[in-house]
């Protein structure tokens, strides 16, 4: 797509890449509708045709892309809290429930209401908004870890409260039977088999954010994230205002939770507060860590590709191995029963596994954004400029471990730079 | 950065001892009191009848405070020589909690209660003395492999890490025990109960007290006499410094982690026998309700952490007790949420610039 384009260096006649990649940078929603309209129609198409119609009918499949667009859109908006803005968000989740049940009171029949459902696009994106604000404003103060565990406790409190205001919310049943989005020109009406018209709208809603996103990013408030990221005590003396900066990233990661919530609940017809616990939270950060934070692309693409290998390449794992009927065996007092294993319940075990690896040998992620990569390997080059490993020496790993460069996440130099400490 | 903070053995500490004593009987009647009040006048209950109940819970609270502080000095410990929020740390006490289920059950084959008081202090220093040194073991093996690594990494990227071990832990339990609530044999005899008036004192629950006591006077000992203790305070208050005058890094992180997953294993060993089942997502409340204490506490500090982790158990108490259990939660998240707005230092921490 368009994001690489940026900082790689042209060769001195200019080839097509390099013009292409000259047209991103200068068109740059231009390019991202092109790009999203080529994806989506090859998104259409690939389920018709092998090896994708061997596995499932395209029906699942357009389901499962929809499906997709969710975690992709929840991704891109975690991605500007934490990616851009360099805050580590754990209570996502909850800015995902508040526009579900945003939508679900303005369109069931328990609420009796029927509100048309693009304005409430608008307004569920709306309403999380607001909490994003009421979240953010006190707590924004708080250093980076205090704030990821803040979040925590907010993503804890949002469905716990839908879980026990039963005589609002249904508790655990939940709110049910939603109307679904009112037929629109062209795609026609909605109904529970209607996958490909929710896959469209799906990517309808995708690029429009994304193209919003991208030109946030290269605009002077995309720059002022930067530079709080990168530190945020030089960002304020050049005049950033960095608490209203960073409320509007947080804001703007809860705007976008709220529209893919609207459209989940628009499509699943039902909310329920089990929709929304921390493994969500979990997942999207899992997707935004492997799409490379910072990268709006890289996001976006990290969390389809999670999501496809989370519900269609588990489950065939699965079809597999059932397929192949491998018998039980047992091996001494070990009683090996392949069978009994079910692929998706190792899910999580592998986001943590990834989590962990990523961070570990590649914490730029699989499409890092080029700022990022020099950030997060900053560190490394000091290293291999002393020409010593860090962890080489015990007496001298702690005295390294505030290397003047190592800034961490949030701005702050780790060490004696930073203002105020007792040290 | 505070240290982990332990007052210097002085001519004061006795009398500081009896204060402390002094206050702690003071808020546990004054709470037992409280709690009499709101039984009375929310549940209704009348007033000779609500006292001994009152009396019960307020035992219950010391119980399951204590293993609430127990979880939360590894957190505080760690937080305090390295600033990592060891998330995985509620999962160690969750594996903890399953590993004295498997020496108690798999390897004494126990299910019911032991009702002689020599097998029983036998079986339940056995099951402290296997699961302690194993779970230390693995957090120290954790630390090792993926901490470390990132000691130097921004900030971001261990916690991120640790979030990614805390769901590995959670998930090798899932694999290896299954979904649903395993059962935890109660050696513990239930049925043992002190009469005091008409209330009834579970003496499990004073033993459970007074175990987590005894654990915290020796890691507060530990830490303030001994030579590593003074290694690990010197590296809290000030890693560089502390290695320039020849601190052995690694060592004392490892014996932090050590310390505290030996602890969270001691905690999963009381809430087996208190609890009655193992589940594998225990760890993630718990963790969090720990961690809350800590913070209320001050974190960092190991004192403050006790403190914290009875504060939370007395709240979680209170609600409870007046029917309110399944907004427990909420209520201690809340507790989190204003004491990181408004005092973010906690109870005992100290004013620093750059903690919040």
């Amino acid at each position: 797509m368009t994001a690489t384009a940026t900082t790689r260096p042209s060769s001195p006649a200019p080839s097509l890449r390099t013009r292409l990649n000259d047209f991103g940078t200068a068109h740059r929603s231009i390019t991202i509708i092109i790009c999203m309209a080529i994806a989506t129609t090859l998104l259409a198409f690939l389920p018709t045709v092998l090896p994708l119609n061997a596995i499932q009918k395209p029906q699942p499949w357009y389901d499962a892309f929809a499906n997709a667009g969710v975690f992709v859109l929840l991704a891109m908006g975690l991605n500007v809290v934490v990616g851009l803005a360099g805050l580590l968000d754990l209570g996502y989740a909850a800015f995902f429930a508040i526009g579900a049940y945003t939508y679900a009171y303005s369109n069931s029949p328990y609420s009796n209401v029927d509100l048309p459902f693009l304005p409430m696009l608008v307004v569920g994106a709306g309403v999380a908004a607001i909490f994003g604000i009421a979240l953010g404003a006190p707590t924004l103060r708080l250093r980076g870890d205090y704030l990821a565990i803040m979040t925590l406790g907010f993503g804890e409190i949002v469905p716990i409260v839908f879980l026990n205001l039963e005589n609002w919310t249904q508790g655990t049943n939940g709110i049910s039977a939603i109307y679904r989005p009112e037929p629109l020109p062209i795609l026609g009406a909605f109904g529970a088999l209607s996958s490909f018209n929710y896959f469209v709208l799906m990517a309808g809603i995708v690029t429009i954010a994304m193209a919003l996103l991208y030109r946030l990013q290269d605009s002077r408030v995309g720059r002022a994230w930067n530079a709080i990221r990168e530190d945020e005590l030089a960002a304020a003396a050049n005049g950033i205002n960095t608490v209203t900066t960073k409320l509007l990233a947080f804001a703007l990661g809860a705007t976008t939770a709220g529209l893919a919530g609207v459209f989940n609940a628009s499509k699943l017809t039902i909310v329920s507060p089990d929709q929304f616990y921390f493994t969500v939270s979990f997942t999207v950060l899992a997707m935004v860590i492997l799409g490379g934070m910072g990268n709006i692309w890289g996001v976006a693409a990290g969390a389809f590709i999670v999501y496809m290998i989370q519900v269609v390449f588990l489950k065939q794992l699965n079809t597999i191995k059932e397929a192949l009927g491998i018998p039980a065996f047992d091996l001494g007092p070990l009683h090996v029963d392949l069978n009994a294993i079910n692929f998706t319940d190792y899910q999580f075990l592998l986001y943590g596994i990834a989590l962990v690896l990523m961070m570990l040998f590649r914490p730029e992620g699989l499409f890092p954004s080029q700022r990022r990569r020099r950030e997060l390997h900053v560190a490394d080059e000091f290293a291999a400029d002393l020409g010593e490993d860090i962890d080489a020496e015990p007496g001298i790993a702690g005295s390294l471990g505030e290397t003047p460069g190592a800034e961490d996440l949030f701005g702050e130099s780790a060490g004696e730079g930073s203002p105020g400490g007792e040290r | 950065m505070t240290a982990i903070a332990t007052p210097a053995v002085t001519h004061s500490t006795r009398s500081r001892a009896i204060r402390a004593i002094g206050l702690s009987v003071g808020a546990l009647i004054l709470y037992w009191l409280l709690l009499w009040a709101a039984l009375v006048v929310v549940v209704g209950l009348p007033v000779e009848g609500a006292g001994p109940v009152a009396l019960q819970q307020t035992v219950n609270a010391l119980s399951i405070g204590a293993i609430y502080a127990l979880i939360a000095l590894g957190y505080t410990m760690v937080y305090g020589i390295i600033e990592l929020i060891n998330f995985a740390h509620g999962d160690i006490f969750m594996l903890g909690a399953f590993l004295s289920v498997v020496f108690l059950g798999g390897i004494l084959g126990q299910t019911g209660a032991v009702e002689q008081i020599i097998p029983l202090t036998l079986m339940l220093l056995g099951a402290l003395l296997f699961t302690m040194p194993l779970i230390g073991g693995l957090n120290v093996l954790i630390e090792r492999s993926v901490y470390r690594p990132l000691r130097n990494a921004p900030r971001l990227a261990p916690l991120i890490t640790a979030i990614g071990v805390s769901y590995i832990l959670q998930n090798v339990a899932l694999i290896l025990a299954g979904s649903g609530d395993r059962s935890a044999p109660q050696i513990f005899p239930l049925s043992w109960q002190i009469q005091i008036g008409q209330a009834s004192i579970s003496v499990l629950s004073i033993f459970i007290f007074a175990l987590a006591m005894v654990l915290m006077i020796a890691l507060q000992t530990f830490v303030s006499r001994t030579r590593m203790g003074r290694a690990m305070r010197a590296t809290a208050q000030d890693r560089e410094a502390s290695a320039l005058m020849g601190v052995d890094m690694n060592q004392t992180i490892s014996l932090t982690f050590l310390l505290g997953g030996a602890l969270a294993a001691a905690a999963g060993v009381v809430w087996g026998l208190r609890f009655g089942y193992v589940r594998f997502d225990l760890g993630f409340n718990a963790g969090l309700k720990a961690f809350t204490a800590a913070v209320l506490g001050g974190i960092g500090n190991i004192t403050g952490a006790v403190i914290g982790g009875f504060v939370i158990g007395f709240v979680e108490n209170f609600s409870s007790s007046l029917g309110y259990s399944r907004w427990s939660e909420f209520l201690v998240f809340m507790i989190l949420t204003f004491v990181l707005i408004f005092k973010p230092t906690g109870i005992l921490g100290q004013a620093s610039g750059d903690r919040a």
